[in-house]
């Protein structure tokens, strides 16, 4: 045994190991090499990050920084710094994120549970994420009013939108993402708890207050509806049905034209108050109340703290839900339903809590576009909804939380941040309008993080019990229920 | 006297009476009866394609069978009179005092192992993979957390009284995991552990619902010989101070002889033999259905066995398979 050399392809241990290597190096990973003196990874990423913005500065100094034009008596030269520059930093910012994020970041696979260092890191992380989000979610108006006096109620109404799709997200994720049922019909929902609104304070004179859980109600009883009849299905059936309930919710809410107003929707709906306090100018509102000078802003920060407030109690009663029986069942329900059923749990209720559940949401979240928009018709809620919605849901990550935060602010936020996005005329030239490009910009930045993440933004999963030490469950062990 | 009347006759569990399972054309059961002692390990055995699955399927509910009756009996000294009085009512179950009867046949899946206390696990182990294997053991106690949160209102208002169930649910979930030898895997996703670790953790799941008859099916296919010597420790261990019945589906005929107390040999969906380890290992049916051969040559292939290799336990093992 002297003679026993591991690399040697003679004996089997080393024909093994070269194997494993040339595989690897076919995989384009580096064989076994010395560990290479550690560079700290600020300061490689600093490094990268130079070379990456030295190249685009040379590449770009032509395209960017000169610019010719014909002019009377030749050409005229005129120099762009700013764009270079401002094109330079891009490239640095966006290298040294990556480099120090993604291709620096511990080298531990995302995997299993064998991550306890980087797990509580991303643990860590996601708390701190999830305050910071929290605590510039609370003061956004009296931050815009500092900061951006005057597009102050663009952003608030940009933020209100913003916030109903998170609120819809999360709905939605009880359904696709814990229970695993894949639900294309959600703005079904939408409609249902927007129209059950409209409908009763016309009918009968009610406010929004004592609408709003009455416009759950109702969207979670619709959710017992549609549970029915999907019961036995399973994949692709499952969502060709979630589908066809949602096209028929719009189609009857389109020709039922003596109830639903038709095509042509519902006008005059009431404005939340705050006890009695109208959001209007003269005697008996809001500003009259206080002794404030009357600003239709006032109006915003309100309906914007109110639809803060129903996404905070959908998060909360979400992740309370996860940890008590039924959340559970929801999510053994997404990774093995004949398990389910061998363990004594009746899987038809558990289905149908988690589509009366989800419903209930996007009912709350109904009422409130209904109450925003003061003005409801069939085509806010096409197909086209369902799709943001679920779009917002896969790209977050399925069951993920802040997943949800970040891709709605991504999707819904960079769909309008796109419409702004003048400077791209410096390049495209004046004849170049970015909001005709805008979907296209956004379907390749969608197709980008698929290719990334293809599991969603966030791709772990907590587990909702602990014995000794929270470890993170990477996404390839996490089932992905019916209908993926 | 116990020879005349073995324990599976005076005192069944569960017993199964003219059960019977087509298939469209396919007789997969054909009239069969055997009864489950309590607190006995029975085993069905039988070659490949005998009907042992789709009997455990008929027994957990997941198929409705064709024919027959199959009656859980809890509590001791439960009367066929009272078996017959509830089959005459079209009840599902019956109670009296202590002891109370449940038709198996007559019950959906969930409610078997919810009402009647029959707990199964799968050939192809079903566990849920990315959840924890403690979340795992607390999926299995769902219905008694849920009463406990009150249908989830409670639950949600944090009421003491959730959580007192709740810590008494994990407590229970880390005393089957330390019987299982799972504990220090406690907080892994469930897909992470290796093929015996999850065929412990099935058991260990299955054994929190808190059954009164353990269906396991094959629960030593694909463990090798330490394994498989540790699981008959947790199925003896399961019997032995849990008073838990325990019916398996084996072909490992190691497993099968040692711990068994009374085994069920089907062949073509029929009983080709019941008794004890050393009586069904002596049949001539059984050597037959393994051997195949035809009933004239039996005995000539009995007195061959006897010679070469019957005084080892786990000899029809390596039999098995050789049926043309």
């Amino acid at each position: 045994m002297s003679s026993f050399d591991p690399t040697a392809d003679t004996t089997p241990e080393g024909a093994e190991r070269q194997d494993e290597e040339r595989r690897r190096a076919a995989q384009g990973e580096p064989p076994f090499v010395e560990a290479a003196t550690p560079e700290s990874r600020l300061a490689g990423s600093l490094r990268e990050a130079a070379i990456t913005a030295g190249i685009v500065a040379a590449i770009t100094l032509f395209f960017f920084a000169f610019r010719t034009e014909i002019a009377i008596g030749g050409l005229e030269l005129t120099v762009r710094w700013p764009v270079w520059l401002s094109w330079i930093a891009i490239a640095f910012v966006g290298r040294f994120l990556l480099s120090f994020f993604l291709y620096r970041a511990d080298r531990t696979k995302a995997s299993g549970a064998a991550k306890g260092a980087r797990g509580a890191a991303a643990v860590g992380l996601g708390k701190v994420l999830a305050v910071v989000f929290l605590l510039i979610a609370l003061t956004l108006p009296i931050l815009l009013d500092t900061l951006f006096p005057s597009q102050n109620r663009y952003i608030l109404d940009l933020a209100i939108l913003i916030l109903t799709y998170v609120m819809l997200g999360w709905g939605l994720n009880i359904v696709v993402g814990l229970a695993g049922l894949l639900d294309l019909g959600y703005v079904a929902f939408y409609a249902v708890g927007a129209y059950s609104f409209a409908l009763l304070s016309q009918n009968f004179g009610l406010g929004f207050w004592v609408c709003l859980p009455m416009a759950g109600l109702f969207a979670a009883l619709w959710g017992l509806m549609l549970g029915f009849p999907v019961l036995r299905l399973r994949g692709d059936y499952l969502a060709i049905v979630t589908l066809a309930f949602g096209e028929i919710i719009r189609v009857v809410l389109l020709n039922w034209a003596d109830f639903t107003g038709g095509p042509n929707g519902l006008l005059g709906i009431p404005k939340p108050t705050l006890f009695g306090l109208e959001f209007s100018r003269g005697e008996g509102s809001f500003s009259d109340y206080f002794g404030l000078d009357y600003s239709p802003i006032q109006r915003f920060v309100f309906l914007y703290y109110i639809i803060l407030a129903l996404a905070l109690l959908t998060n909360f009663i979400t992740l309370r839900l996860r940890k008590l029986p039924v959340g559970r069942a929801w999510e053994a329900l997404r990774e093995d339903e004949i398990a389910c059923r061998s363990l004594g749990i009746n899987t038809t209720n558990v289905k149908l809590t988690a589509f009366a559940t989800g419903a209930m949401f996007g009912g709350f979240a109904g009422s409130f576009f209904a109450t925003r928009q003061g003005f409801i018709s069939p085509e806010s809620f096409t197909f086209m909804e369902s799709a943001i919605i679920l779009a917002i849901v896969v790209l977050g990550g399925l069951g993920s939380q802040v997943g949800v935060v970040i891709a709605s602010v991504v999707m819904i936020g960079g769909i309008e941040m796109l419409r702004n996005l003048g400077v791209l005329t410096d390049f495209f030239g004046p004849s170049f309008d970015p909001t005709q490009y805008r979907m296209l910009f956004f379907g390749l930045a969608m197709v980008l993080i698929m290719v990334w993440k293809p599991r969603g933004l966030v791709s772990s999963r907590s587990p909702s019990a602990i014995y000794k030490e929270k470890k993170k469950i990477g996404a390839d062990m996490v089932a992905q229920g019916e209908g993926h | 006297m116990s020879e005349m009347s073995p324990r599976w006759t005076q005192d069944p569990v569960l017993k199964v009476e003219n059960l019977t399972m087509r298939f469209g054309g396919l007789t997969a059961i054909d009239s069969l009866s055997f009864n489950v002692g309590r607190g006995d390990i029975t085993a069905l055995i039988g070659p490949n394609g005998a009907g042992k699955t789709t009997v455990f399927n008929c027994v957990t509910g997941f198929y409705k069978p064709t024919e027959g009756r199959i009656s859980l009996r809890r509590g001791r000294g439960v009367s066929d009179a009272m078996v017959d009085e509830l089959t005459t009512s079209g009840n599902q179950f019956s109670r009296d005092g202590e002891r109370s009867v449940f038709l198996l046949e007559r019950m959906s899946d969930f409610k078997i192992t919810e009402v009647a206390g029959v707990a199964r696990t799968f050939q192809n182990i079903r566990l849920f993979g990315g959840m924890t294997v403690l979340e795992n053991l607390l999926v299995a106690q769902h219905n008694r957390l849920m009463a406990a949160s009150g249908y989830t209102i409670f639950g949600l208002l944090g009421l003491p009284g959730y959580r007192r169930a709740a810590e008494a649910a994990k407590e229970k979930a880390i005393f089957w995991l330390s019987h299982a030898n799972l504990l220090d895997r406690a907080d892994d996703p469930a897909a992470d552990l290796s093929y015996g670790a999850q065929r412990r953790l099935e058991i260990a799941r299955a054994m929190c619902t808190d059954p009164v008859l353990l269906c396991l099916d094959e629960p030593a296919a694909g463990l090798n010989p330490r394994e498989s010597a540790d699981l008959n420790t947790l199925i003896k261990y399961i019997r032995d101070e849990h008073g838990v019945s325990v019916l398996l589906i084996e072909h490992d005929m190691g497993v099968v002889m040692e711990i068994s107390d009374h085994v069920i040999v089907l062949d073509y969906g029929r009983k080709i033999s019941d008794g004890t380890t050393d009586a069904v290992r002596s049949d001539p049916k059984v050597i037959a259905a393994y051997l195949g051969v035809d009933d004239t040559e039996v005995d000539e292939v009995e007195n061959d066995l006897d010679h070469d290799v019957a005084p080892t336990p786990a000899a029809p093992a390596n039999a098995e398979g050789v049926r043309p």
